[in-house]
């Protein structure tokens, strides 16, 4: 065998491809499906929490100011392991895909609410002052002047973290969820050939790819507007 | 012999007092201004002026002391801001109109948030301001669209659209260009022969000498003088009001 016939054996083997693809495509669904339920509850409890923070209220501020600090500091992969792991010494048993879609959403959650948070500060005082002189609540302000520009800037930074927090859905493989990577490994290891990894891959490639892509076109639509 | 009907006082401070820890910002100022009338304030830069227009909306709340507007105490404790903010105009030296909203926008988030017009009603009122302003052809315009006088007049609609008793400009054209200030001015002297009740801290000493019914000079947070413009430009009382002037011109 020449060395290329061996990368290709060993990479590309067409039946190990045939023959695993649809555990690789369950695999892709399953990542595809935590990565949609993170985003969407993690950037929403994000932005709750600043809006929270707005309100200024100390012991709440501070209460989410630890929150937001010990999920940025932890690796999320040892908060996974507490929580499955751990709980049921408790007696919380939680789900692997339960608790991969909690921490994944928390630590997204932490992170977003930073970034919103700076995005409202950084939203000029005369904007607030403006509309709070027409007669609008602090609510409504906040709603209707404040968040918009607010989001606006803050489009770049939350398009990377997204992505980074989306990608550790791959943190799943250790707790058991069929997600892509573990579909993947099992594969791999069935099979005794990496071809399964390298589909996987391919897979986490084509997933991304579009959203990087996306990110980068959303930045640059927000950017020419900006005054 | 029949009495002249004097025209009601809209806005009444008595006794203002604003402290900034020990600072004294405003220092017992009574101020009056009826129905109808423009009245100046000028003085030096940390006189007071910009923290007295914004005690009026309570953007800024007095330490002691009354402001009545409309012969309603709106330093009282519990009162509602949103409401009496509706009846209070307000324009701003940095125009701060919303960048991310068209000039219709502006002018009628307020109308149809605050007084709860359905989108059609409030375009109709808001597009009949712009055009009050001159600037109902910028009607889809964002503000990075339009120059800074423009701005600064779709401001203006934008505080006029809620039909308030009375407007509070501050510095309205000390961040635009020279050959920019006219437009705004012309817009403010339309406003005056329409019969608006305004307050006006502006450096604009020749608008203030043709324009204002009241000058007030304000110095360390007091008032010095106050009078009429002719009063007060040619004939000034106070040895600070003439220096002041003097440097003015220069």
């Amino acid at each position: 065998m020449t060395r290329s016939e061996r990368f290709i054996d060993t990479f590309f083997k067409y039946d190990v491809m045939q023959q695993y693809w649809p555990d690789i495509l369950k695999g892709l669904f399953v990542t595809c499906q935590i990565a949609v339920l993170v985003v969407i509850f993690g950037l929403a409890l994000g932005l709750g929490l600043a809006i929270l923070r707005c309100y200024r209220v100390r012991l709440v501020n501070f209460c989410i100011i630890i929150f937001i600090d010990m999920l940025r500091a932890l690796p999320p992969l040892v908060l996974i392991l507490i929580l499955y792991f751990g709980l049921p010494n408790i007696g919380i048993t939680l789900s692997g895909y339960l608790v991969l879609w909690l921490v994944l959403t928390l630590v997204l959650a932490a992170f977003a609410e930073e970034i919103f948070w700076a995005g409202i500060l950084s939203v000029p005082q005369g904007q607030w002052q403006a509309a709070r002189s027409t007669g609008m609540g602090y609510f409504q302000t906040l709603i209707y002047v404040v968040l918009p520009q607010a989001i606006r800037m803050t489009i770049a930074p939350l398009t990377n973290r997204t992505i980074a927090i989306t990608k550790n859905t791959a943190l799943g493989m250790v707790i058991g969820v069929g997600e892509l990577l573990n579909q993947a490994t099992t594969a791999q290891s069935f099979a005794g050939n990496a071809t399964p990894l390298m589909m996987a891959t391919i897979a986490y490639f084509i997933l991304f790819i579009p959203v990087v892509y996306a990110g980068r076109r959303i930045e640059q639509a927000f950017a020419w507007r900006k005054r | 012999m029949i009495p002249v009907p004097q025209p009601l006082p809209i806005l009444n401070v008595e006794d203002l007092h604003l402290l900034y820890g020990n600072i004294k910002a405003l220092d017992g100022i009574t101020l009056e201004a009826r129905t109808g009338e423009l009245t100046f304030l000028i003085g030096p830069s940390g006189s007071g002026k910009s923290s007295l227009l914004r005690c009026c909306n309570r953007l800024e709340d007095p330490s002691s002391g009354r402001i009545l507007v409309d012969g309603e105490d709106i330093t009282q404790r519990n009162i509602n801001l949103n409401r009496i903010r509706r009846g209070i105009g307000m324009v701003f030296q940095s125009f701060n109109l919303y960048p991310h909203m068209t000039a219709k926008g502006n002018v009628t988030l307020a109308l149809r948030k605050v007084l709860g017009k359905n989108r059609k009603e409030a375009e109709e009122i808001g597009l009949a301001q712009l055009e009050r302003v001159g600037l109902l052809d910028r009607a889809d315009h964002f503000p990075n669209q339009l120059s800074g006088g423009q701005q600064q007049r779709v401001a203006i609609a934008r505080a006029l659209a809620l039909e308030p008793k009375i407007m509070l400009f501050d510095e309205p054209t000390s961040a635009l260009d020279p050959e920019l200030v006219g437009e705004v001015l012309r817009v403010m002297r339309q406003l005056k022969e329409d019969g608006m009740t305004m307050v006006v801290v502006s450096h604009e000493m020749r608008f203030a000498k043709t324009a204002a019914d009241h000058v007030v000079f304000m110095a360390d947070g007091k008032i010095v003088e106050a009078g009429p413009p002719g009063q007060i430009f040619d004939a000034p009382c106070a040895e600070r009001t003439r220096a002041f002037l003097q440097e003015a011109h220069h």
